[in-house]
């Protein structure tokens, strides 16, 4: 016998978690954000209101930053995808016994600190580096600086979210039958034509999942632009990070906070849309 | 944002100071990143010094205080543990819950401050704000007043800190240590850029030959202060028109590439590095980095601020707390922690119990300060509500934020 609610009984754990610790937060930041200020210091607080233009008026003041998290983090999961594939394909196909070995040192940065990863950048990208003057002796700095660029804001990015890059898509390569791939050299397909039409497209899942985790927390990231950015590349984070702890200004925060969180979902509907696929690792 | 004053590194092993640097400016960046870890930190020295857990109910009247103060800020031995806290504990049979997770004045209070809205404790009995954040707990009724008759050795407290404008009887604070907002350099990269190895102007600072290698401090009262100072305007009783001449000539050198950034202490870092040539600085921090950096006040004044301690209200163990306040007001024993933290102690008699532990200590003008020394500082003007809204936005656009 077989009762029909047994599925939804199962389900009641997790909808509860979901329930307290996302919908009510997600309410209570959408009611923060329509509040309205009892007086010209946000020392006496906000009350309860429908104040709509909050929104506009933090989209206005601050759509540089939005613009600039969007695109250093666009950047970075795109340099990233550029690194983490061939790494990934190497591993799986190529890595032989150093395939364990070499997953446990894509995963081994996590073990220390983000913020002592990150300001480790900070001493490696200075002008007295090697690889400042490295790039200086080559001529290919146009401004002898990297560190307080937006260079080194996606580069730090880039570097921290790697990991989350490769894993998705080494588990996907790993679970392509080589045979598929023999197969498919057995008729006549070249490298590249393997590479494109049968390892990528079974890729897919993978790449797609492992741009999602680098694109979405590295949109929000404000460690990366705080420490190796300037004045000029501060993103969205920042701003959320200042206008609640330092300003107070707690409707304007959630505000901000609402609209990235929405600009993310439309950005991540639209992607998953259009590469095109049911199947997340 | 991080804030955290640093004590000084000259007293610890050498192995470890690169290590601390970098802690305690950790500690501070990590302040507002709920998703980021700091395992990394706790094996750092403040890790092995008394901690406990917060969530601990308080147990009113028991032999405990419980005291949030700055990392790094207090007289530690190779141990980790504090000689004065010791001797504290063992004259009077009270435990000091010592955390050292006061880290950024607006992070704490932002993380507080839904609890004492609400009437409940924060389980702390002793908190170190700086004095406008000092002035926005007592404003909004979250200090509680200290018994002096707890505290007779408050009427050690050194004459020029006894009357500040946001606690002007000093019933709610008594001060903890005080330090110099003010110019700070890598003399080697000050000689190679302009030839010289001393600023004693804040003109220095805007020089075209350093550009991109200017860091001022992201605390809005230093550095708008200093500036405002240089202006010619009077930090202790300015405008509106004042303040916003002080952040349009910042803007223009924002703007010009000439200011690369404003930071809390992790300008230490990019000095070391050979990033930034030239700071608006804490004092402390400059003191500590040895003998190739300088600190000087500007000669057109420099900030002076104070850290204070204060009794939350519905603090459990208020009595203990004044008992512990009174103890550091000891000039024994503030010298003990001078020697230690190097920031100007606020207690009268502590110069004389210095000198009789070192001679160079009591010498030191960045401790003990002379008459001299205190006319080329100014104390911010403490800021209403509204206008502490109105600069603070004004200022956190300024920083890009």
């Amino acid at each position: 016998m077989r009762r029909r609610s047994t599925p939804y009984l199962l389900l009641l754990p997790g909808m509860a978690w979901l329930g307290f610790f996302f919908l009510i937060p997600l309410a209570s930041l959408l009611a923060t954000s329509l509040q309205r200020p009892l007086g010209p210091s946000t020392e006496d607080g906000f009350a309860p209101a429908l104040e709509f233009t909050n929104y506009s008026a933090a989209l206005l003041a601050y759509w540089p930053q939005f613009l600039k998290s969007f695109a250093f983090a666009g950047l970075a999961s795109l340099i990233g995808l550029l690194i983490a594939f061939p790494l990934a394909y190497f591993i799986a196909f190529r890595a032989g016994r150093w395939r364990m070995l070499m997953l446990v040192l894509v995963v081994l940065p996590l073990f220390s600190s983000f913020l002592l990863r990150t300001n480790a950048w900070k001493t490696l990208l200075s002008s007295e580096g090697f690889i400042v003057e490295t790039l200086n002796a080559l001529a290919l700095l146009p401004d002898d600086r990297v560190l307080n660029t937006p260079i080194a804001v996606i580069a730090g990015l880039t570097y921290n979210f790697l990991p989350f890059l490769v894993l998705p898509i080494y588990a996907s390569l790993d679970r392509i039958d080589k045979a598929v791939v023999e197969a498919a050299a057995d008729l006549y397909a070249t490298a590249a034509a393997r590479l494109r039409t049968v390892i990528l497209p079974l890729a897919a899942p993978g790449v797609l999942s492992g741009v999602l985790l680098t694109f979405i927390p590295a949109a929000g990231d404000y460690i990366n632009a705080q420490l190796l950015g300037s004045i000029q590349d501060k993103m969205i984070g920042n701003v959320i990070q200042s206008q609640f702890i330092i300003v107070r200004d707690y409707p304007t925060a959630s505000a901000l906070s609402f609209m990235f969180m929405v600009t993310i979902l439309v950005l991540v509907l639209l992607y998953i849309r259009r590469v095109g696929t049911r199947e997340l690792v | 944002m991080s804030t955290s004053r640093r004590p000084p590194r000259a007293s610890l092993p050498p192995e470890l100071r690169p290590l601390l640097s970098r802690r305690s400016f950790l500690l501070a960046a990590g302040a507002g990143a709920a998703t980021v870890t700091l395992a990394a930190c706790g094996a750092g020295r403040g890790g092995s010094t008394a901690t406990t857990t917060t969530g601990e109910a308080a147990d009113t009247g028991a032999a405990r205080v419980v005291w949030s103060n700055w990392p790094l800020y207090i007289d530690v031995d190779d141990a980790g543990t504090s000689a004065t806290l010791a001797a504290f504990t063992q004259s009077t049979g009270i435990d000091v819950d010592y955390l050292e997770d006061y880290n950024d004045n607006a992070e704490f209070y932002a993380k507080v401050r839904p609890l004492l809205e609400s009437g409940q404790s924060i389980d702390r009995d002793i908190v170190v704000p700086t004095d406008w954040m000092a002035g926005i707990w007592i404003r909004n009724g979250f200090a509680s007043p200290l018994d002096k008759a707890n505290i007779p050795n408050a009427s050690n407290l050194i004459a020029s800190l006894a009357t500040p404008g946001f606690d002007a009887d000093r019933s709610y604070t008594l001060p903890w240590q005080s330090g110099y907002g003010g110019l700070g350099w890598s003399k080697s990269a000050l000689n190679e850029a302009l030839g010289t190895d001393t600023m004693t102007s804040v003109d220095q600072l805007f020089d075209p030959r350093l550009k991109g290698r200017i860091v001022l401090l992201s605390e809005m009262r230093d550095t708008a202060g200093v500036i405002m100072a240089w202006q010619g305007a009077d930090p202790t009783n300015f405008t509106d028109d004042d303040f916003y001449a002080a952040l349009d000539y910042l803007q223009e050198q924002v703007n010009n590439g000439q200011i690369i950034a404003f930071q809390g202490n992790d300008y230490v870092t990019g000095l070391e590095n050979g990033d930034i040539t030239a700071v608006i600085g804490w004092s402390g921090d400059l003191a500590q980095m040895g003998e190739e950096f300088g600190f000087a006040l500007p000669e057109t004044r420099g900030n002076l601020w104070t850290d204070n301690l204060l009794i939350p209200v519905n603090a459990a163990h208020q009595a203990n707390a004044e008992q512990l306040i009174n103890y550091y007001y000891d000039p024994a024993v503030a010298a003990q922690v001078a020697a230690y933290v190097q920031y100007i102690s606020p207690v009268a008699g502590a110069e004389q119990e210095a000198a009789a532990i070192d001679p160079a200590l009591a010498d030191n003008p960045l401790i003990f300060p002379r008459d001299e020394d205190l006319a080329k500082t100014f104390i911010f003007m403490p800021l209403t509500p509204e206008k502490e809204t109105e600069y603070g936005e004004a200022w956190q656009a300024l920083l890009g934020n």
